[in-house]
């Protein structure tokens, strides 16, 4: 009984990881329908901005206030990320618009780019970040099942990222703008919205997010340069799982592959677990090509 | 009119080719045996590149997992060397791992035939396997692109967590002799290197040839427009899964003569930047232009192996700004951008208006006009 509920955990946070990660690419490709390879180099911003603010903290502040910098971290991680977002979206992603592979490309070499920035600045080696006092430690739900709190402090993340997103995009005015430039730009744009204004700030947007992802891993273990590219692929994968354009359907590919990865890598081995959920993922393509959500739409190529 | 101006272009094309093999001649004398054998490596990388031209360039679907096929053909072989070099007994890398006797399909490895038959054999099924299931589908575009090089980094883990198989991180290594000639011997690297020139001549024919049938048009066709092609009752996905395999092929004959050159296999030499990196040769030397694929193969191999030399750290700015570039400056490649520039010299001279007037119509700016 412990066991499978641990596994329900374990399934829950990794999820709850790869959602976190998802939520920004759901904008940035599900959205906008750009292919940033630079989103795990995103993640990485966000997480080195952590870093550096702990430091502050621990160098420059009072020791009584070193277990608040998380909190602090967290905007700045936001802030860093989406500038950098938004740079590479002014600079390079808008001329390439229309051309999705090589946007694909050329989105890579400036992830590549980023990370040897990250190796000149702060080593190649990993480094590891003190976690504030306040999440060591964990629930005990019952013998045998603890909860780490920092893994249900990401689980909190994700939920108020999540709604705070659903009232962005569903709620606000700036989201009705967003929407109405996704979903027909000629029109929005008669109406007086500035569409390159719009796209510039949602590309801003999907990349701060990725910034928060980054804060939160660091909770989970050390960070490298090199740390966008373990999530990258999977967080991709969540959108192709989930299918385009909905947020419940990142949720679904999120916690779709969380829980397929735990279940196969406690049944089998770590290697074989990923071949089994990649063999799921492309049979429940057979079954929906799209994602699990499908937009109706009467073009012929969407 | 055009008649003269095929003939005049056959002849131009002539003189290129009789050029290009000359230079293939000539280089194993002018070259020291260490850059000759860097050469007989890019050469195999070429391979690979106009396996990537071919699916990208000629068909526009970007396959970011061609480091898997060029890693797994590869391995193939690898296991026959290494079972040649340990005489059929067990390889060193099972026994540290705790294995303690010859799995069957290791065994099935030791015969030569079989084990370069399986080489191409394997790569082709996967591709085959995934371009069945994707395709069919109509999965196309950056998810198929996804999916590639998710594949890539299974197969990288899956490697990598079978140590006992297939010699984990390490990979397969130390092997000297292939059908009894020691590898060392500046005399058998002479002869894999005009096997590998041989092999790319084959390939460009071949390739050549196929793009310029009836079957290339339809690829061409799917690139630029595969809803009329299906209107015209074509199945897209035939083509698209016939010309991944061919693709797949090619990169796993450039694995197996890369390790026969280089004399060692890993993981992270098909790993997602190797991989990644492939395309980008194309994507410099000219998609959709065989000899562009082998040109640039050749040329940003030899720049990354003098680059990386001198600096080995500035190398990743630099190929990342290259990718930058590239897809901005010069969709087109080099390729493209000199029969732009020699298209421009023609048109000083004011010799032939006409023919530019239609190289620009084919070169032009990307299609598709912008709403944005």
């Amino acid at each position: 009984m412990e066991v499978y509920l641990l596994h329900l955990f374990n399934s829950l946070s990794l999820g709850s990881i790869l959602l976190m990660i998802g939520l920004g690419l759901a904008i940035t490709f599900g959205l906008m329908g750009v292919i940033n390879m630079a989103h795990g180099e995103f993640i990485m911003v966000g997480a080195y901005s952590t870093y550096v603010v702990q430091k502050t903290f621990m160098d420059y502040l009072p020791k009584s206030w070193f277990d608040s910098y998380f909190i602090v971290s967290l905007p700045i991680a936001f802030v860093m990320a989406a500038l950098f977002g938004y740079l590479l979206e002014r600079v390079l992603i808008r001329h390439l618009y229309n051309r999705p592979l090589d946007s694909l490309l050329a989105t890579w070499g400036v992830g590549l780019m980023l990370q040897q920035l990250a190796r000149t600045i702060f080593g190649a080696p990993n480094v590891a970040v003190t976690s504030p006092a306040w999440l060591d430690g964990g629930l005990t739900v019952m013998e045998g099942l603890v909860m780490p709190y920092k893994r249900l402090f990401i689980i909190a993340m994700v939920i108020i990222t999540l709604t705070s997103m659903w009232y962005y995009i569903y709620r606000s005015a700036a989201g009705r703008r967003m929407r109405a430039v996704m979903q027909n730009r000629n029109m929005a744009s008669c109406m007086g919205i500035s569409t390159r204004r719009v796209d510039a700030m949602t590309f801003a947007i999907g990349s701060g997010v990725a910034g928060l992802a980054g804060s939160a891993l660091t909770l989970i273990g050390p960070i490298g340069p090199s740390i966008g590219t373990y999530y990258i692929v999977d967080s991709f994968m969540v959108v192709v799982l989930g299918g385009v354009g909905k947020l419940i359907g990142t949720i679904f590919g999120a916690f779709g592959i969380g829980f397929a990865n735990t279940v196969f890598e406690a049944w089998s081995t770590a290697s074989i677990g990923k071949v089994l959920v990649f063999l799921c993922i492309v049979a429940f393509l057979q079954w929906r090509p799209t994602g699990f959500v499908k937009m109706r739409s009467r073009s012929l190529d969407s | 009119m055009e008649v003269i101006l095929d003939k005049k272009r056959s002849k131009q094309r002539m003189i290129f080719y009789g050029f290009a093999l000359l230079f293939l001649v000539v280089m194993p004398f002018v070259l020291s045996e260490f850059r000759l054998d860097l050469l007989t490596k890019f050469l195999a990388y070429a391979l690979v590149a106009i396996g990537v031209d071919l699916i990208w360039g000629y068909t526009g679907i970007l396959s970011l997992g061609q480091g898997v096929f060029f890693g797994l053909g590869a391995y193939c072989f690898a296991m026959y060397l290494k079972l040649e070099s340990t005489g059929g007994k067990l390889p060193d890398f099972m026994e540290w791992s705790g294995v303690t006797s010859l799995p069957w399909w290791w065994k099935m490895f030791g015969y030569a035939p079989i084990a370069i038959i399986l080489a191409i054999l394997i790569p082709v099924l996967l591709a085959w396997f995934l371009g069945a299931v994707t395709f069919r589908n109509r999965i196309k575009g950056a998810y198929f692109s996804i999916l590639t090089q998710a594949l890539v980094i299974i197969v990288y883990t899956l490697f990598i967590g079978q140590q006992g198989y297939t010699g984990g991180t390490n990979g397969i290594t130390n092997f000297f002799t292939v059908f009894g000639f020691s590898l060392m011997d500046p005399d058998v690297k002479l002869v894999i290197y005009f096997i590998t020139v041989a092999f790319v001549v084959l390939a460009y024919v071949l390739c050549r040839r196929l793009v310029n049938s009836r079957f290339g048009n339809v690829l061409q066709a799917v690139r630029d427009g595969e809803n009329r092609l299906r209107f015209f009752g074509y199945n897209p996905a035939t083509y698209q899964t016939f010309v991944f395999c061919v693709s797949a092929a090619l990169s796993a004959i450039g694995g197996m003569l890369f390790v026969l050159n280089v004399g060692i296999i890993s993981p992270s030499m098909m790993y997602i930047v190797p991989s990644i990196e492939m395309v980008l040769w194309v994507a410099i030397g000219g998609r959709g232009t065989l000899i562009g694929a082998i040109v640039g193969a050749v040329l940003i191999n030899s720049a990354k192996s003098l680059f990386s030399e001198a600096y080995p750290d500035q190398w990743s700015y630099f190929l990342g700004l290259l990718f930058v570039v590239v897809v901005v400056f010069l969709p087109q490649g080099l390729y493209g951008w000199l029969k732009q520039r020699s298209a421009s010299w023609k048109w000083m001279n004011r010799s032939v208006k006409k023919e530019v007037a239609l190289d620009e119509s084919v070169i032009g700016a990307p299609s598709g006009a912008s709403d944005r």
